[in-house]
């Protein structure tokens, strides 16, 4: 094969990559080697692709991505902590034709936020919940989250996670797997070309059930903080996946339409 | 009716979209009541019982930032609970309407009745320097006509109101005239009226709107904040209502809100009886506060009394109107006690008269 000029190269036709337009030109505040970046841009391609910028609504949590309205071209709600299941349960109901997405870390979802977001999917709501899980608090500088690893060593746990002083690491996603009202629950990284592309999928796949009503769809993406960890990108990566994916394996929890009341035993009381 | 069943069902009546609240008492009545009619097959109204009170003030941040009539309801410790969302909602200069039917506090308190929320009502409540559109009903017929007057104040500032009432109006039943019903506003007329601000989706012709109270540059902040007063200061100068009972030639005034107010009319006819020049000026908006009408009262009367079942919240806005012309005092009941008429006749003579 001939090899391209630059001419060749620039032309639109030879085009095989771009920038979504949902994605704004102000440069993200993410620290190099963040996953945040690569899901926003997922996300973003998933609107894009799907055509649903007029109809979507993101909920924006308290934590790195507070100001993720900076980086995407739709409507945003930016949420109190931990509360965004909770505002994404009332935009949905009275606006049934949305779509509406909450992007939550690990201290947002899975700490202060716990009780909205199992009750939010405990009510099915049509929502897409990304959960972005680094076992870190990384905005307020390398705290221990609840899905802090056993030994791992954070601000607050600066001889490493201890069960005794902190409790265990909360499979939060384990848990939403539970409940009758997710429809999909899936766990995703985003280290890899290839881990990208199913992460892709994954989200498309929770944007797309929005529109069954079939209950929550929940995608959890298992990430790097270098900044918080105190390792480099490459090393982030590594120490991931021979930490976390052991503990947070990666791959689908659940994918069903939603669980019928008899499977969870739902008896009609008598009157 | 009862009082918190008058509020559920001029919710419904006024078109309102969506309501989410959690049981306390003195009001889990306003969501039974909701919960019985089913509105979502009369007018499409959305009623959800939430977690908590902390999520119910989230689903309304949710809900008001799409452009909708949203309302929840809860008494004093909910309302505590509810404090940093309204901060949120004040900070997103977002519209929806809180009903607080007041308990006795501090702490779980009491389930019997209290004004001792006037400041968090009316000086904001949670944190940072906002306040609500607070209107204060008196009688079951005001639960009605205020629930839609509450609406339409919040979408004319896009700013949270508050309907701060109480247990016994919560609970005491009258007669009432129902407000006609009001179709629930369309997608339509919505981008006609809060197109400006509403987050229904972003559309081609505008830029996205954020619906957020965070904003990292000082000076943008301080902006935001000054709009803000800008705000609450056309709030005064445009919203002030009152109502002045017997004003005019009277001698000493009765200053009070709420079921205050009603004993506190009973007391009135009671002094005027006994010969004693006697008016009530009853605050129906608590902020904006009726400053200027005291002010002027305070010129030519002897002075005033301010009764609340509190130990004394709105008689320090009274005092600031007033202005040092005049005594003020204040007589009120605390932890759930209702006074009564005559203790507000003893009061009046033994603060002021023979004071």
């Amino acid at each position: 094969m001939d090899e391209l000029s630059v001419k060749d190269i620039i032309k639109p036709e030879n085009l095989v990559y771009g920038k979504s337009k949902i994605m704004t030109d102000t440069p993200l505040h993410y620290c190099y080697g963040c996953s945040h970046g690569v899901v926003h841009k997922l996300v973003a391609e998933v609107i894009e692709e799907m055509g649903i910028q007029e109809d979507t609504i993101g909920i924006a949590p308290v934590g790195c991505s507070v100001m993720m309205y900076y980086y995407l071209d739709i409507d945003w709600l930016q949420a109190p902590h931990g509360r965004a299941p909770a505002l994404a349960t009332g935009y949905k109901r009275i606006n049934p034709k949305k779509y509406v997405f909450t992007y939550q870390g690990d201290g947002d979802l899975a700490a202060i936020g716990t009780g909205e977001t199992m009750h939010a999917v405990n009510r099915g709501e049509n929502i897409v919940m990304i959960f972005i899980n680094n076992a870190i608090y990384g905005m307020t500088g390398g705290q221990m989250a609840p899905t802090t690893l056993l030994g791992q060593v954070t601000s607050t746990s600066p001889y490493g996670r201890d069960i005794d002083l902190n409790g265990y690491p909360l499979k939060i996603t384990e848990l939403i797997a539970q409940l009758p009202g997710a429809a999909y629950v899936t766990r995703q990284s985003v280290h890899t070309p290839a881990n990208v592309r199913k992460c892709k999928k994954a989200l498309r796949k929770a944007f797309e059930n929005s529109a069954k009503n079939i209950g929550t769809s929940f995608v959890e993406v298992v990430s790097t903080c270098n900044s918080g960890w105190k390792i480099n990108p490459v090393e982030s990566n590594k120490w991931m996946e021979e930490n976390m994916f052991p503990f947070y394996p990666l791959g689908d929890l659940k994918d069903s339409e939603r669980d019928s009341a008899e499977k969870y035993q739902v008896q009609k009381l008598k009157k | 009716m009862k009082g918190n069943e008058v509020i559920a069902e001029a919710a419904i009546r006024c078109g309102c979209d969506g309501y989410f609240g959690y049981p306390i008492t003195p009001q889990s009545e306003v969501m039974e009541t909701l919960m019985a009619r089913r509105p979502w097959e009369e007018t499409g109204m959305v009623v959800l019982q939430a977690e908590s009170e902390v999520a119910a003030v989230n689903m309304l941040y949710g809900g008001a930032s799409s452009g909708k009539k949203v309302m929840t309801s809860s008494s004093s410790p909910g309302i505590s609970l509810m404090s940093e969302g309204i901060s949120y909602l004040a900070g997103a200069a977002l519209p929806a309407v809180i009903v607080n039917v007041q308990r006795g506090g501090p702490g779980l308190g009491t389930i019997q009745p209290s004004q001792a929320d006037y400041f968090q009502a009316t000086k904001g409540g949670g944190h940072g320097d906002y306040h609500l559109i607070v209107l204060a009903p008196s009688s079951v017929q005001e639960m009605n006509d205020f629930v839609d007057l509450a609406f339409e104040l919040a979408f004319k500032y896009t700013n949270p109101a508050m309907i701060l009432t109480d247990g016994v109006i919560g609970q005491m039943m009258e007669k009432v005239e129902l407000s006609p019903f009001k179709p629930r506003w369309t997608e339509a007329q919505i981008e006609e009226l809060n197109g400006s601000w509403a987050a229904t989706g972003k559309k081609s012709h505008r830029e996205r709107y954020i619906k957020t109270s965070l904003e990292m540059v000082s000076e943008k902040q301080e902006k935001i904040n000054q709009n803000f007063q800008d705000k609450y200061r056309q709030m005064e100068n445009e919203d002030v209502r009152y109502e002045a009972l017997l004003c005019d030639d009277a001698e000493y005034i009765i200053v009070a809100y709420g079921v205050s107010a009603r004993i506190s009319q009973k007391a009135v006819d009671i002094l005027r009886a006994e010969g004693v020049k006697v008016g009530l000026l009853r605050p129906i908006t608590l902020f904006p506060f009726p400053k200027k009408i005291i002010s002027e009262l305070a010129d030519r009367v002897k002075g005033f009394l301010s009764v609340e079942m509190s130990s004394g919240q709105m008689v320090e806005d009274v005092r600031l109107a007033v202005n040092g012309k005049k005594k003020v005092e204040h007589f009120g009941r605390m932890g759930g006690v209702i006074a009564t008429p005559s203790e507000v006749v003893e009061a009046l003579h033994s603060k002021l008269i023979g004071g």
